[in-house]
């Protein structure tokens, strides 16, 4: 009797040193390098738009440090730091959405869904318009509001343990109430602030410099890594509680560890742009749809996180250029165009 | 690893021969257990004979998957303590005890799309290390847990397209292959035809034959005695009886137990006893 194979065509398993050997998925590994490659084109791309029109050639001898000073500051210091707070921040969108969506074993459950975002427009509000604004202010305010309604949601939702579907549920209804307290703060503002306000709580990326970059790259530098190691317990975690606890996993203690990392994800990203919409909730289910495979898939939603983000930012610069819009109103649209094609797709099915 | 008795499983040298589970004594001592204020177990005694196929029966919310439930330590303990190999569970860490003891709870969900293989591979996670993530071991561990289950031929099907009978053995494949001596199933054969369920409890047997310790729940009196080498009987929280099924099934027993006046034959084909309730007033109280 030959052995049968164990694994679908598209997995390979390749030997390392030693009796251990790691499992490929072709499939992901290629909609991963595809969409990388497709990320690279587009941020090169990106760094020719604009209100000066400048070649592949500029920008690349302006990368190099050469060409001409005024192209190589606007390539360099204005363009390029964009770009790469989209990758990075949609990126991180997009793990953290995934982190989450699979925790709770639920496409709605997604950090912009279930509070998160709101509460950080929440926070950013009571600072600029209550306590008087400062950029600082606003991104303290934003993380401070974040994460109170990340913890709020969970002491809420926790009764002996975490269920998905009630940690979706109160954080739908935690999002509700703080929407009202938002829309209560912005009516009694004064027209300028409540406009201001309003354009950060769109979730924009105009105006990004290598400044607002460094913190969320740092922080990225630390989460990254700590994903690295807690996917594996969420791999196990999907299997249910009961599963994963006769598994030998600490289950309480793993779901708290992933929902820092997920929580930490979105909040620095949101603390320094403003709540972005959508690309958490569905860059982890197109991910899934792209592989059609099964696990987290953090990976490819960080691919296809950055390159929704980069996309809807090119979007944004230039479907009203000369003038600009907020990047989250481009990435609502196309993650409700999407979320209805979703919807329409599962009842033809059904 | 759990060698099936094929030329290609007895050729694996890697293969340890079969019944080279060690023996583990797996108790409750004084063990009371409850949900919220409501008490379940009431300090009950019990201990699962080493090398035994017992099955635990008992009328509805007696405490049998309860009872399944603590000694795989899925439940806080209010009293006594469940203790393997004379030392109580809750001092080891929670993988040295999912390396001992593996449990079948009574629903379980594939994730979507997950395939076989990759279900039953997630089994190996408490012999898994951050860096050994993925072993020849554990390779061998997955083949042998299909093979057992006979599932190995939809290695690579998505778990959604099986039947239900094939999905319960895929799940049985996943626990077998954590590899632990002691293998507690909750009530394996509630969702499946008369068929898929003898098929199943023939696989407890085999599994049983090559060492294992088997734990199973069953709602089926007849079925427990005719597979089980040791029955523990259930009631209110307590064990009322526990022995060999022959002394345990009496008409005395199973009327003090389920509520039910029955006759009790020997099966014609295993001479195992079987009930047959009476023909009016059987049932004498709400159990």
């Amino acid at each position: 009797m030959s052995d049968l194979p164990l694994w679908t065509s598209r997995v390979r398993v390749i030997a390392l040193p030693g009796s251990a050997t790691v499992r490929l998925d072709r499939r992901a590994a290629l909609v991963c390098a595809v969409l990388a490659a497709l990320l690279l084109g587009l941020g090169a791309l990106a760094l020719t738009l604009g209100e000066t029109a400048i070649t592949v050639g500029q920008v690349v001898s302006a990368l190099a440090g050469g060409g001409d000073d005024g192209v190589r500051r606007i390539v360099v210091q204005w363009r390029l730091p964009r770009v790469v707070m989209a990758v990075l921040g949609g990126a991180a969108l997009g793990v953290s959405g995934a982190v989450f969506q699979s925790m709770t074993r639920n496409p709605l459950g997604s950090p912009d869904i279930i509070g998160f975002s709101t509460g950080a427009y929440t926070g950013a509000l009571v600072a600029s318009l209550v306590l008087g604004r400062s950029a600082l202010g606003t991104t303290l305010g934003a993380l401070v509001g974040g994460l109170g309604a990340a913890v709020l949601v969970y002491l809420l939702a926790f009764r002996g343990g975490l269920q998905g579907f009630r940690l979706v549920v109160v954080g739908i209804a935690v999002s509700a109430v703080l929407s009202a307290v938002n829309s209560y703060l912005l009516v009694r503002a004064r027209l300028e602030e409540a406009v201001t306000a309003a354009t950060w709580g769109a979730g924009s990326l105009n105006g990004v410099r290598w400044p607002d970059v460094a913190p969320v790259a740092l922080s990225l530098l630390v989460l990254a890594p700590a994903c690295a190691v807690l996917v594996r317990r969420l791999t196990v975690l999907e299997l249910g509680d009961d599963h994963a606890r006769l598994l030998g996993l600490g289950v309480e203690r793993s779901r708290a560890g992933l929902l820092v990392v997920g929580v930490g994800l979105i909040a620095v990203v949101t603390a320094v742009l403003g709540p972005i919409a959508f690309v958490a909730l569905a860059a982890p289910q197109v991910a899934r749809r792209l592989v059609a495979g099964t696990g987290p898939g953090l990976a490819p939603a960080a691919v296809v996180g950055a390159l929704l983000l980069l996309v809807s930012d090119v979007l944004a610069q230039r479907v009203v250029a000369p003038g600009q819009l907020p990047v989250g109103v481009v990435t609502g649209c196309l993650g409700g165009a999407y979320l209805v094609w979703l919807l329409g797709r599962a009842r033809r099915r059904s | 690893m759990v060698p099936e008795k094929t030329a290609a499983a007895s050729a694996d040298p890697a293969a340890p021969p079969a019944a080279s589970w060690p023996p583990m004594v797996l108790a409750a001592r004084d063990l009371a257990v409850g949900y919220g204020d409501r008490p379940v177990l009431h300090g009950l005694d019990v201990t699962i004979t080493p090398g035994s196929f017992t099955v635990i029966i008992g009328p509805n919310a007696c405490g049998k998957s309860t009872l399944l439930r603590s000694l795989a330590r899925l439940l806080p303990v209010e009293r006594g303590a469940v203790v393997l190999d004379g030392k109580d569970i809750r001092s080891s860490s929670s993988k040295e005890v999912a390396r001992r003891i593996g449990l079948l709870p009574q629903t379980s969900v594939a994730p979507e799309g997950i395939t076989v293989a990759d279900l039953v591979s997630r089994g190996r996670y408490p012999h898994q290390r951050l860096l050994q993530q993925w072993s020849a071991q554990d390779e061998r561990a997955v083949r042998s847990a299909l093979r057992a289950t006979s599932t190995e031929q939809f290695a690579t099907r998505a778990v959604d397209e099986l039947s239900g009978g094939q999905r319960q053995r895929v799940w049985v494949a996943m626990v077998l292959a954590q590899e632990t001596p002691v293998v507690l199933l909750d009530e394996p054969t509630t969702y499946l035809d008369i068929a898929h369920q003898i098929e199943l409890l023939d696989l407890c047997t085999r599994l049983h034959s090559q060492g294992r310790t088997l734990v199973a729940v069953l709602h089926d009196i007849n079925q427990a005695a005719r597979y089980a080498t040791h029955l523990i009987a259930m009631r209110d929280g307590r064990v009322v009886a526990q022995g060999a099924p022959a002394e345990v099934v009496t008409a005395e027993r199973v009327e003090e137990v389920f509520g039910v006046r029955c006759r009790v034959f020997a099966s014609p084909e295993t001479g195992t006893p079987m009930i047959v309730p009476l023909a009016s007033g059987a049932v004498v109280a709400e159990p």
